[in-house]
This record gives C-alpha cells, structure tokens and sequence, in this order.
C-alpha cells in the first residue's frame, strides 16, 4: 500500500515536471503577447491587446492565413483521398509486394525536407511550372501522402473485411459498399488523416520557402515579420491564437476517434 | 423427386498451386437443409463462399435455380449469407441492420418497417429494433445475422459455421431453433460445420469433405449407420476397426475371420472386398453388450479384460483390451439403472458381442 503511494508520488511529481517543459516556452507566447511593451523581457509593463488589434489590421498577414487555408484544406483533402485508395488497396487485395509498395511510398518521411524542397524546386524549374500555391500543394501532398495512408492502413486493417463482403452479399456493389459500410466504419481515421495532415501543411515551411511564388503561406509571413522588432509581439498574438486553435482541434480530433464506432473489440482506446 | 436448387458441376479451386477444392460434384434439392462437414482446411469454406461468390471456381459450373451464377458477382446472387463473425455492422442499430439489403426493393417505408418487425418477432428479439450492435450477445447477433440474410427472401441461405462461436448449451438451443426456422421459413439452407454432431442434428442431407475431395454425400443416419469409407467412419462418431478376411458370402451374410475376434459375421447386401479378400470390420462403441458369462454364440464375440473406463452421467464409456490388439476397443453402455455399478472393474474378464447387422464393411486402405 504505503510503497504504490510513494511511487504514485515520484511518477506525479515527474509528470508535472514533464509538463512544465513541454509547455512552459508555449506559455511564453500568450504572456508576452498581452505585455505593453515591444520588448521580450521582464518584468510586465501592463496588459493590452493592442498586438491583437493590431493583427486584425494587417493585410498581409490576412492574406498569409487565407494562402495557408487553401493550401492546407486542398492538400489534407486530396493526400486523405489517396490515403484512403492506397490503403483499400493494402489491405483488400491480394498484392505481391506490397511491403516493398509502402516502403517506397513512406521515403518522403525520412528524406530531409531541405533536399526534398531542393529536388521539387528544381523539378518544377526544368519542367518550366510556375511558383505558386499549387506548387506549395503539391509539395505538401508528398509529405502529407504517407501520413495519411499509416492513419488509415492501420484503420482498414483494424476491420474485418467480413463487413464488406456482408455487404456485397446484401446486394450492393462497389461503390455502394463503400459508401455504406467502408466510410462510416473508417470515418474516425478519415477524420483524424485529414487533421492531421491539414496541421502538417499549415505550419510546414521549408517546403514552402522553396516553393511558394509570391503568394506566402502564414509560416512564411511570420518569419518574413521577424525581421522587424516592432511586429515581433503580433507575431507573438498570431502564435498565441495558433496555439489556441490547434489545442481546440487536437482534442475535438481525439473526441471524435474515441466516439468511433467499436470495432467488436472490446477496448475503445 | 425434389427440383434441384444447386448443382455444382466438377468444380475446382486453386489458391496458386494449392487445391482447396477438388473436382467437387453435388446437387442441393430445394427446401433441404444440406452439411458440408468436414475437418479445418478441407475445403468446406471454399466452397460455399464459390456458392456465395466471394471465390470464382478455377474450373467447372455453379448453377443456382437453373440460372449459371459461376462467374456472377455476389450481389446479383439469389443467395444470402450467414457470417461465421455475423459481421453485423457495427455503425448501425438492429433495425438498419435487418434493412440493409433493402434498399432497393421498392418497399414504402411502411411496408419495409412491418417486414422488419415480422423479422424480429421470427427471430424473437421483438422490439430490439434501435439496439446498437454492440449492445447484443453473441446468440442475439447470429439471430440479427440470420434476420438480415432471410428478409431477402433468398433462394438459398449460406451458413459459414454460424454457431462456433457460442457457448455448448446455447449452440444445442440455437441448433432446434435454426432447424425450427428452416423449416418455418421453406428456404433450403447449405450449413458449413466442422463439428459432426451439429451436422448429425440438423442435416437432412450431409456432404462429408476431406483434403478438397467430397467424399461421400447421404443422409446422418446413412453416414452413420452405413458408412462407405473408413475416412467417414472414423471421422463421424467413434468406430471400431478391425483388419478381416472373407471366408464366404451368401444370401446377405457374410462370414469372416478377424485375428483380433475369431470369426465375424455380417449382415451386408454385397461384399467390398480389397485383393486378398481382406476388409476392414467397423463396430460402434454402442453396438456392443458386454457380459461375464461366454455367450453361446460362434460368431462375433470376443474375449477382453477391462480397462479404464469413465462416467458420463447418462452413459459409460468403458476400453477393452482384446489379447493382440494395440488400442483398446471403446464400448459405450447406457446407463439404465440409477445402481452405482461397480461391476466393471479394471481387469476384469468380459465378453463382447455384437448382431451380424450392426458390424459395417468397409474397404481395406492404406
């Protein structure tokens, strides 16, 4: 009894610790974004939201997170779909080799990003394509692709593929059981590629350094404010909402796998 | 003569250089309840997900209600079937389930709400309509399985070992309850089982498989009583066998000379002999009677002395060992009397005989 408390204790105590470093520098951001002072230093001058107001008025920063959007929609839409395809494919059909397949399709998660930026920039420039958010997107496709298909690999081969045939015996065709039983059962992976690779493009930028024209992506915007003192605590305001908004996302994302259906296993974590 | 719902016509099917299924020859008549019984991996599977049409055969011809369905898709089927998972889908409650195939039948949903409603009640799980699928047990889930399939008014309903997977009492009430049903509902049913008692039970007619051969196709109590092989023999129930040779044949009985029991006699319409005129005895274990006093009788008896033997509340199974026999012979004896009986101790001397028709002969292999 005595020696669980006492372990139950340490554990608590390098939990918080662990915590505190995990997110203490992410504190910083909010603290400093309300501090009247354009100076990161302590002690506090006072509360404002001045930064934040000021935010609202930039046009390029509007613009940046409009840019961001497109690409991050576009792109967690498109590399899901493919996700999706490539994993019906592993996982349903009978393939020779498709171990090797996937490990091929996995090689833009360890290339370094700044070879990969390189490689694509000098691709598009021989094949004479224009920088623009297109080409940011399809860069992003390529890193996104492979996290959308680990997602839903692992969520296609969690169910039976009984569920499928089932349906087919019942009269549907391929589509049809695709639509009735594959999606609904795969939605929560649907969901969370889709999150996920929507967060990898948002905040992704040495891609888009290489690749974006003269639209910026918000990643870009920021480093290109950080050059002048005076937008630093803005882009401390932006930081802050960022960080906001992707906690707010992040838990939504995780409510809605837990609320997946069951797979006939019995654990739902 | 019943019509002929399914003839498969010497269908093979190669998983690459494996035959799942070899040359497989059968006709299902309409409103039978049909087995294919056999041990794991003898093809029993394959060949009813090629009725279902989850496999296309390699070679050879399925015809389902005269239509030629060999290379048809599953869902144009005239056939439904019953997972050995129930693959009840688990996004959706009973009712959806049950009304899955229904999309396109052109019901009012109306009419589609009473069908539901008459399955359920058929099913006897009345007003488990909006129960989610992982609010079921497994009893309920192969009722909500078999729901689903018979709302579609199938030609045929496929059975992939549907109770596996539930416990031995609920399996003996689901097996009445699924014969009950077939016949409730006229639909011929093509049942997949490993366990041969649950084919004994429900089958009107048994298709008995081993390595992807079908190899013999009759009723339980033909398959039992008159097995044509020693692989049926053995596989069906407990048997005997002994090694024998025919000394004569006339009139319906014939007389032969077994090391192990002296001289046999056997009531059988024809002989099946190996060359050497050698055959294979095959006794039940029920078929013996067992006494401590020499019959008076030439043929069919043996002498023994008794091995261990084990209590089975309505019966006893009780081993012999017969003088230049290696395994015991298994005897099974009623338990008439509530008298504890301690009579069968272990070596004991006893006699064994059997009637001249309930010995079967069967030829000599291996």
């Amino acid at each position: 009894m005595i020696r669980t408390r006492s372990r139950l204790n340490t554990l608590s105590v390098y939990a918080v610790i662990y915590l505190i470093f995990l997110y203490a520098p992410v504190a910083v951001l909010p603290l400093f974004s309300f501090n009247d002072s354009q100076y990161i230093t302590f002690p506090l001058l006072g509360f404002t939201f001045k930064w934040y107001a000021q935010l609202a008025d930039s046009q390029g920063l509007q613009n940046a997170l409009i840019n961001s959007l497109k690409v991050g929609l576009s792109v967690a839409l498109l590399s899901t779909v493919l996700g999706i395809f490539a994993a019906k494919a592993v996982t349903r059909y009978r393939m020779r080799r498709s171990g090797l397949l996937i490990s091929f399709i996995m090689v833009p998660l360890v290339i370094p990003e700044i070879i990969l930026g390189i490689s694509l920039l000098m691709t598009f420039s021989v094949g004479g394509i224009k920088l623009s958010l297109i080409t940011v997107g399809i860069g992003h496709l390529m890193l996104c692709t492979p996290f959308s298909m680990l997602v839903l690999i692992s969520r296609m081969e969690g169910f039976d593929k009984s569920y499928e045939e089932a349906a087919q015996d019942l009269g549907e065709n391929a589509w049809w059981t695709f639509w009735r039983v594959t999606f609904p059962i795969i939605l929560p992976g649907v969901v969370a590629s889709f999150l996920l690779t929507f967060t990898i493009s948002f905040d992704e930028f040495i891609l888009a350094f290489f690749l974006a024209g003269t639209d910026a992506t918000l990643p870009l915007h920021i480093w290109s404010q950080l050059r002048f003192p005076d937008k630093l605590p803005s882009v401390l305001a932006l930081g802050a909402i960022i960080v906001m908004v992707s906690t707010v996302v992040i838990f939504a994302a995780e409510l809605i796998r837990r609320g997946g259906v069951d797979l006939g296993n019995k654990s739902k974590v | 003569m019943s019509e002929v719902i399914i003839s498969i016509n010497n269908v093979i099917k190669d998983f690459g250089s494996v035959r799942a299924v070899n040359n497989a020859d059968l006709d299902v008549l309409k409103g039978e309840f049909f087995s294919l019984l056999g041990p794991s991996g003898c093809g029993k599977t394959t060949l009813l997900r090629m009725l279902a049409g989850f496999e296309l055969p390699t070679e050879g011809t399925i015809h389902i209600d005269g239509q030629d369905v060999t290379l048809s898709p599953p869902n144009i089927r005239p056939v439904n079937m019953v997972f050995q998972n129930y693959a009840i889908f688990p996004h959706l409650n009973v009712a959806q389930n049950i009304a899955f195939g229904m999309r396109k039948s052109g019901l009012s949903k109306q009419e589609l709400h009473e069908q539901i409603e008459q399955m359920l009640e058929l099913i006897k799980l009345p007003g488990y309509g909006d129960r989610g699928s992982n609010e079921l047990s497994g009893g309920q889930r192969q009722r909500v399985a078999l729901a689903r399939a018979l709302i579609k008014q199938p030609k045929v309903l496929l059975l992939d070992e549907p109770l596996g997977a539930l416990d031995k009492k609920l399996r003996e009430q689901m097996q009445i309850e699924l014969r009950l049903l077939q016949q409730q509902v006229g639909i011929t049913f093509v049942f997949v089982t490993h366990d041969q008692e649950e084919a004994l039970t429900l089958s009107d007619r048994i298709a008995v498989m081993n390595q992807g051969n079908i190899i013999e196709v009759s009723t339980p109590g033909s398959l039992y009583e008159q097995p044509q092989s020693r692989f049926v023999a053995d596989f069906i129930g407990t048997m005997n066998f002994f090694d024998c040779t025919l000394k004569d044949f006339s009139d319906g009985i014939a007389i032969g000379e077994a090391s192990e029991l002296g001289n046999v006699k056997i009531a059988t319409p024809q002989t099946i002999v190996s060359p050497g005129n050698e055959f294979t005895l095959a006794v039940r274990p029920e078929k013996f009677s067992i006494s401590f006093e020499q019959p008076d009788q030439q043929y069919n008896s043996v002498l023994g002395r008794m091995g261990p033997s084990a209590y089975l509340g309505d019966r006893s199974h009780l081993y012999v060992h017969v003088e230049g026999r290696e395994y015991p012979i298994s005897v099974a004896l009623q338990n008439l009397t509530g008298v504890l009986d301690q009579m069968y101790t272990t070596d004991r001397k006893v006699w064994l005989t059997w009637s001249d028709d309930s010995a079967v002969m069967l030829p000599m292999e291996g």
